[in-house]
């Protein structure tokens, strides 16, 4: 399918009242010159065509107007439109500027009058919208898109342009008299080749359905998709719940017969006017648990930032799967020790739902003596449960005061710190507007920096004292740099807060 | 004092013969692990409830986590996971969890789940979603500064879901004034000096922890603790444990039928 007008049907489009009603172009400053990159219908009849420099249009039509062109709002609308053409396929790809192909094997059945159906539905729906589509079906993408774009029946009718080459191989075609692709059908490819490259036999092999090709699809078909098509569209939340519920109770019957469970879920709801709202749910542990995904769902359309909104209402309501694992049937264990942890991934995955995954986070070991880089947090869903886990966390002697403190701030905080000698230990400090007089210390810890890893083979040693105000609160505190060797005047950090 | 205790055990049986919740008979109670500080704390602390820790200042707030998590790690199920549920503010004025810390407590990293949540409902929402769940052991909740939200009818919520499903519910809070709650106890906690070691370094932690309120009418004190990381208990310092002044029982403000109300 092929959308002309997109560009300023776009503009028409978002501003129906106000939208100028006479001819008007999208124009773009290209060297210098203000060029037209695209034209609506009424300009196009009075003979404004694309690459023309605003000034000449202006000169034939007094009355044109000039709106800015932007790429990146038709390349959105795009976006969006093949996104509903889910619908009907899940092979989609998009061919920008105005390209859209979708390749309907197998899918066409579906509808009444098969492929003429297809189409029509496809066409009224983005009329609706006030987009013009021209659609063509074919063998091979490229052919499709070709006759689409140059409104030809037969692939022998399209111009050679059709083909893509660079501009001076078209003019070359034309000026050996080959004007269509028919003319160039019959004709060897050896010497076609030999003047215009091995890029051109194949593009033409393309468009007369001699070679195929595959279409990469905007988004990868899932492993496992089931539909609910609605005769009447529905709008109110508890009936977009209970299909889901239907659904995932479908698939979970599904998965269970394959002996395989998913780790992420996708709800697609399809508004009637072609908008599609998509729900994204995943879990720590591969599952199928019908009751489990239920809950997910309800969680995560209870946690959407905007609600959803149905508008017209959907007319459809998909579920998939985008990747299966194996997973077999689970048998209890007797000490009931598999139904804590599932009980454990369960309110992390919830929480992970309502929260984001980031925000529920396990510590783990880090190989590094950089305090902040040797203790880890890794996010909960991904880390392996505790009783799989080797520990590397250092051991303690018996005895040993606590060395590192409970809290640690990340990145360390600036204190202002008074010391006797400048590389000897604090004797007060200030925090956070408040004075401190450090009673016991001790220290230095000297941490050199992990100079193997920098580029300039450098880096501020740390000397840490633990230290202890007079009320008996305890710091971890850091001078940045040795003084004399790495810095004149270095810097006291704050980083941590001991019991 | 003395005379009476025969009647008011007397009492408290026949008070926990009415009272609905469960699971506090069935995950019994636990203690600090020394001798003097349990004998005041009589019947020791229950497990299937709620505890409230208060930092004295904002200063001595890694005292007061510390104290939280001693209360964890004595009260918690060992088997289980512990959840620590912050707002995102407090990771802000406080910093973060240290997994090296930790271990110097004697708590293992790995059996710790962080959970950050935005704002203070969502904080309330995420500690009550984990306090209702089973497979816990115990679960702190730190929300940020005087955090309204947690009001009575909050507390009420998580000390029911704590007695249903017998988790360690604890609530750790920074920079709050204590106000009307359903917790069984409260303590406020401070930083005290530690004996020093040669060449004048700090020794182990020192809390100076005050039980503030006990809602089965223990009357309040004030012990000077260190925690023995080994044998994880807490050991008296000052052998004086002194007995607050101030200390109002809570049983006489909301009685243990209570639980009937929420």
């Amino acid at each position: 399918m092929y959308l002309p007008l997109l560009s300023s049907e776009r503009i028409t489009q978002k501003r129906p009242d106000a939208s100028p009603d006479g001819p008007f172009v999208l124009t773009e400053k290209r060297r210098g010159a203000v060029k037209i990159i695209a034209t609506n219908i009424r300009a196009q009849t009075l003979g404004i065509t694309r690459d023309m420099t605003f000034a000449d249009a202006r000169a034939c039509v007094p009355e044109l107007i000039s709106i800015p062109y932007d790429a990146r709002a038709d390349a959105m609308l795009l976006d969006w439109v093949a996104q509903g053409c889910d619908r009907y396929t899940p092979m989609v790809a998009l061919y920008p500027p105005y390209g859209i192909i979708l390749d309907i094997t197998g899918c066409a059945h579906l509808f009444t009058n098969g492929e003429a159906g297809l189409k029509n539905d496809l066409v009224n729906r983005l009329a609706r919208h006030g987009l013009t589509t021209r659609t063509a079906l074919a063998t091979t993408p490229d052919a499709a898109l070709a006759l689409a774009q140059y409104e030809a029946q037969d692939v022998r009718d399209l111009p050679v342009v059709a083909m893509r080459l660079p501009h001076d191989a078209h003019s070359a075609l034309r000026r050996a008299g080959l004007y269509t692709l028919g003319d160039l059908a019959g004709r060897p490819s050896a010497p076609f080749a030999a003047r215009f490259g091995e890029k051109a036999t194949s593009l033409r092999a393309r468009l007369l359905g001699e070679e195929d090709t595959r279409i990469t699809p905007l988004r990868v078909p899932p492993a496992l998709v089931l539909d609910q098509r609605f005769a009447e569209p529905i709008a109110r939340e508890e009936d977009v719940l209970s299909t889901l519920d239907e659904l995932v109770a479908d698939m979970a019957v599904q998965l269970s017969e394959r002996d395989a469970g998913g780790r992420c879920f996708e709800a697609s709801l399809f508004r009637s006017d072609g908008h599609v709202a998509r729900l994204f749910i995943e879990t720590s542990a591969s599952t199928r648990d019908a009751d489990l995904l239920n809950r997910l769902f309800r969680e995560r359309i209870g946690s959407l930032s905007d609600p959803l909104d149905p508008g017209f209402g959907y007319d459809l309501i998909r579920l998939a799967v985008p990747v299966t694992e194996p997973l077999a049937p689970k048998q209890l264990q007797l000490d009931g020790g598999s139904v804590a942890d599932a009980e454990i991934a369960a309110l992390i995955d919830r929480l992970a739902v309502r929260l984001g995954r980031h925000r529920l986070r396990r510590l783990s070991a880090g190989d590094s003596h950089i305090p902040e880089q040797a203790s880890l947090s890794l996010p909960a869903s991904d880390a392996a449960p505790p009783s799989h886990l080797p520990s590397h966390w250092p051991q303690l002697e018996v005895g040993e005061p606590p060395l590192r403190p409970l809290y640690l701030f990340d990145p360390p905080q600036r204190i202002i710190v008074m010391a006797e000698v400048p590389d000897g230990p604090p004797r007060r400090f200030r925090w956070r507007r408040a004075m401190h007089d450090v009673t016991r210390f001790e220290g230095p810890e000297r941490i050199a920096a992990e100079w193997w890893k920098r580029r300039n083979m450098r880096g501020l040693t740390r000397d840490y004292y633990r230290v202890e105000d007079r009320r008996g609160r305890r710091f971890w505190l850091f001078r940045h740099g040795l003084y004399g060797h790495e810095r004149a005047n270095p810097d006291w950090y704050l980083h941590g807060l001991f019991a | 004092m003395n005379r009476f205790t025969p009647s008011l055990s007397a009492l408290r049986q026949r008070i926990a013969l009415i009272d609905p919740t469960p699971a506090a008979k069935a995950c019994g109670v636990f203690s600090l692990g020394d001798a003097v500080v349990d004998a005041r704390l009589g019947a020791g602390l229950s497990r299937a409830t709620l505890h409230e820790v208060f930092a004295d200042q904002e200063e001595d707030a890694g005292a007061a986590a510390a104290f939280a998590l001693i209360l964890a790690l004595r009260g918690g199920d060992a088997k289980k996971p512990t959840l620590w549920v912050r707002d995102d503010r407090v990771e802000r004025r406080v910093g973060q969890i240290y997994g090296l810390g930790l271990i110097a407590l004697g708590a293992d990293p790995n059996r710790f789940i962080i959970v950050c949540a935005p704002d203070e409902l969502a904080t309330l929402r995420a500690a009550a979603d984990s306090v209702k769940c089973g497979a816990v052991g115990a679960v702190v909740i730190e929300p940020y500064g005087k955090a309204a939200a947690l009001d009575l009818t909050a507390t009420r919520r998580l000390a029911l879901a704590a007695a249903s499903s017998g988790v360690l519910a604890l609530v750790l809070r920074v920079g709050a004034e204590p106000s009307a709650s359903a917790a069984q106890t409260r303590w406020s906690v401070k930083a005290g000096p530690s004996a020093s070691l040669t060449a004048n370094a700090p020794e182990h932690s020192v809390l100076n922890v005050s039980l503030l309120r006990h809602r089965s009418g223990v009357a309040g004190f004030e012990a000077c603790l260190e925690w023995n990381r080994e044998q994880q208990i807490c050991v008296l310092q000052n052998p004086a444990v002194q007995t607050l002044s101030g200390g109002v029982s809570a049983a006489a403000l909301f009685g243990t039928d209570h639980a009937k109300t929420a």
